[in-house]
């Protein structure tokens, strides 16, 4: 006859939810590891699944993601020439946030080297990648935006041609894939009124130099598009991504490329290594710490149910020290029960998990080895919980049932 | 039955007991200097006003508190000198003793048959047989057919058989009784205490009841009277009766 499940058997109702509320606590604590492992996984995504071999950035930083970078398109070029590299990207990469049907709409706008990737390595969920140079673009589901939908950016109308799926930035933002020239006017978009005061500043610049006067070219040019400037150039770059050829040796081409004192190179892993020991770390720890309080307030929660659960059943335990119970069959239904509440509230947690953790904001990665190691934690807090309980139950002199 | 087989038969001999509450102005003797043999099959009512200490022996018998000083032998078997054990308390209370009390202390989550099985398999009876021993043990006791209710549902006699069977389950050489009837009508209360003479005759226990029912006390062998924890003589109210 097991003791332990007679009595929770007996007073169910409050076991129960006894157990119910150890099972969001622990829902809680499995969120926490969750929302670490998702945090790393947000952060790498893009790096993950763009497949660079190397990123090239401005010399220095720690771009793009970190910092800003900033190189000049025509940097793809110097690379194309490196022995070794197969191809070479542009990437445009940064968040803006607009308004959009009355609620922000916050987009990680990644510009995509057009013609040489149209989006085909997206892992689409519907429609179609990017399919013309200019005013489609390709966005992830969190941004909220379905198929077909047409959203105003700067002066223009993007209609969504394909959804991805679990793409976002490290910010938790959804990302919107655009051709590198959209992306560009999207970020260098500047209401009319601010064009024709930077033309006029710039034509009155202009007048005043030698070479406007002498050159009447460079004049007329000063007022009119900014990229028609060729002393400005095209708009930079955030970096040029670099993919090698098959047998090319990485370190060589690397040493090349880092030679150059305009730019830094980082490899793929590096680049990771970045974005992880930078904008993450303070998160990891914050919520490592977050994660260290909650398992020590569910143990002191645990404790103290199982305390009360003890002292509702003093009499009764009491009365089996007076029949001659060992202490070991009083032990063995304290722990019992500790051990039952935490394997089901774990069970729980999982189970809620499942219902809550898709409507977290941000992506809540539940892995295995996470699991696994709650569950030993689990078993840790049950254990230390039922210590009260069995130091209170040991210590009941059997002559209790008489008070 | 001679002074001297029951010594030699001797189920429980209590030397010299004394126990004494608290200390200075609070001190109370609830026990001085109390000797007392029961002979197995003997049934033995103690009789005395509240307070005269008569819980207090019960409890110093029954191994759950110890006296100051005096010795306890049961069955033969020295288990108390002073407060000191001479052994394994639980086990022997498992093994040879069993209770009844006022109330009947039944566990609560526990049914009627269960409550009984678990004073077995605590005993280290199997589980089935501690089940089918409980069962025979209700079904002595006229409640075989209450044995699945939870306590909660069972009257106050209906508990205290099934608090009575939990006693009777390991067979034990001592039963100890402190007012059992109290809570029972006076012929409830008269049933238990005549299913206890059956159990000390049959089985060969020596029983020991406290008591503040003077009707039922034809039912004893023989009566003892404590007051102010003293025991003051014994009468032998079966050769009184006869
Ligand atoms: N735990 C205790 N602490 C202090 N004094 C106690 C304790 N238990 C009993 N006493 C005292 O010891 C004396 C004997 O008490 P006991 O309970 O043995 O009397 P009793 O004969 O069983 O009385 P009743 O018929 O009312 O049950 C009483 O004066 C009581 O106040
Ligand atoms: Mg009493």
């Amino acid at each position: 006859m097991n003791l332990a499940t007679k009595d929770i058997r007996h007073n169910f109702g409050r076991f129960a939810l006894t157990t119910v509320g150890v099972g969001l606590l622990l829902m809680i604590v499995m969120g926490m590891g969750g929302i670490y492992r998702g945090l790393i996984r947000e952060a790498t995504l893009l790096v993950d699944r763009i497949g660079g071999d190397f990123w090239v950035v401005q010399g220095s930083t720690r771009g793009p993601f970190a910092e800003i970078s900033r190189v000049p398109p025509i940097l793809e070029d110097r690379v194309r020439g490196v022995p070794g590299v197969a191809s070479a990207r542009r990437f445009v990469s940064h968040t803006i946030q607009r308004e959009f049907r009355g609620r922000p709409l916050r987009i990680v706008v990644q510009g995509l080297a057009w013609p040489d990737d149209q989006g085909a390595w997206l892992p689409l969920i519907a429609g179609r990648p990017l399919g013309q140079a200019h005013l489609e673009m390709v966005a992830d589901r969190s941004l909220g935006l379905p198929l077909g939908e047409k959203v105003k950016l700067g002066k223009d109308i993007y209609e969504v041609v394909g959804l991805t799926s679990g793409m976002v930035g490290s910010g938790g933002d959804g990302l919107g894939f655009f051709t590198v020239s959209d992306a560009q006017s999207i970020q260098f978009d500047l209401p009319g009124d601010a064009i024709r005061l930077d033309r006029q500043s710039r034509r009155a610049r202009a007048e005043a130099m030698d070479m406007g006067r002498v050159q009447p070219l460079v004049l007329e040019r000063s007022a009119g598009m900014s990229d028609g400037i060729p002393a400005l150039g095209p708009p930079m770059v955030s970096a040029v991504l670099v993919a090698l050829e098959p047998g090319a040796d990485p370190h060589a081409v690397a040493a090349t490329i880092a030679s150059w004192p305009d730019v830094t190179v980082y490899s793929e892993q590096q680049q990771k290594d970045l974005l992880l020991s930078g904008m993450v770390d303070k998160a990891r720890r914050q919520l490592g710490l977050f994660r260290a309080l909650l398992i020590i307030i569910s143990t002191i929660i645990m404790a103290l149910i199982i305390y009360t659960l003890t002292l509702d059943k003093v009499h009764d335990i009491a009365m089996l020290k007076l029949i001659g119970a060992r202490n070991s069959v009083i032990v063995s239904l304290i722990l019992q029960q500790a051990l039952l509440i935490g394997a089901l509230g774990y069970g729980l947690a999982y189970w809620f998990g499942t219902f809550a953790f898709p409507r977290f904001p941000r992506m809540v990665t539940i892995e295995a080895p996470d699991l696994l190691q709650l569950a030993a934690i689990v078993l840790g807090i049950s254990v230390l919980a039922s210590l009260l309980g069995i130091w209170k139950a040991v210590r009941i002199e059997p002559n209790k049932v008489l008070s | 039955m001679t002074q001297t087989s029951a010594q030699s038969t001797a189920a429980l001999e209590a030397l010299n007991l004394t126990k004494v509450y608290g200390t200075g102005n609070t001190e109370v003797i609830a026990m001085n200097d109390v000797t007392l043999r029961v002979a197995r099959g003997e049934i033995v009512a103690l009789l005395g006003p509240s307070g005269a200490g008569k819980s207090t022996l019960l409890t110093a018998l029954g191994l759950i508190n110890p006296p100051n000083s005096g010795r306890i032998v049961i069955g033969g078997t020295p288990v108390m000198d002073g407060p000191r054990a001479l052994v394994d308390l639980p086990a022997f209370r498992r093994r040879h003793l069993g209770f009844v009390f006022q109330k009947a202390n039944l566990i609560p989550f526990l049914n009627a048959v269960e409550n009984v099985q678990v004073a077995l398999e605590i005993n280290d009876v199997p589980p089935r047989t501690a089940r089918q021993r409980a069962m025979e043990l209700l079904d002595y006791l006229g409640v075989a057919d209450r044995a699945d209710n939870l306590p909660d549902a069972l009257s106050g006699g209906q508990q205290q058989r099934v608090a009575v069977a939990r006693a009777l389950a390991n067979h034990p050489s001592l039963i100890l009784a402190d007012e059992p009837t109290a809570a029972l009508d006076s012929h409830r209360g008269r049933q238990v205490m005549e299913l206890f003479r059956k159990v000390a005759h049959e089985r060969a226990a020596a029983v020991l009841v406290v008591t503040h029912d003077h009707r039922s006390l034809d039912v004893f062998d023989r009566t003892c009277e404590m007051e102010d924890g003293r025991l003051r003589g014994t009468v032998d109210t079966s050769t009184a009766m006869v």
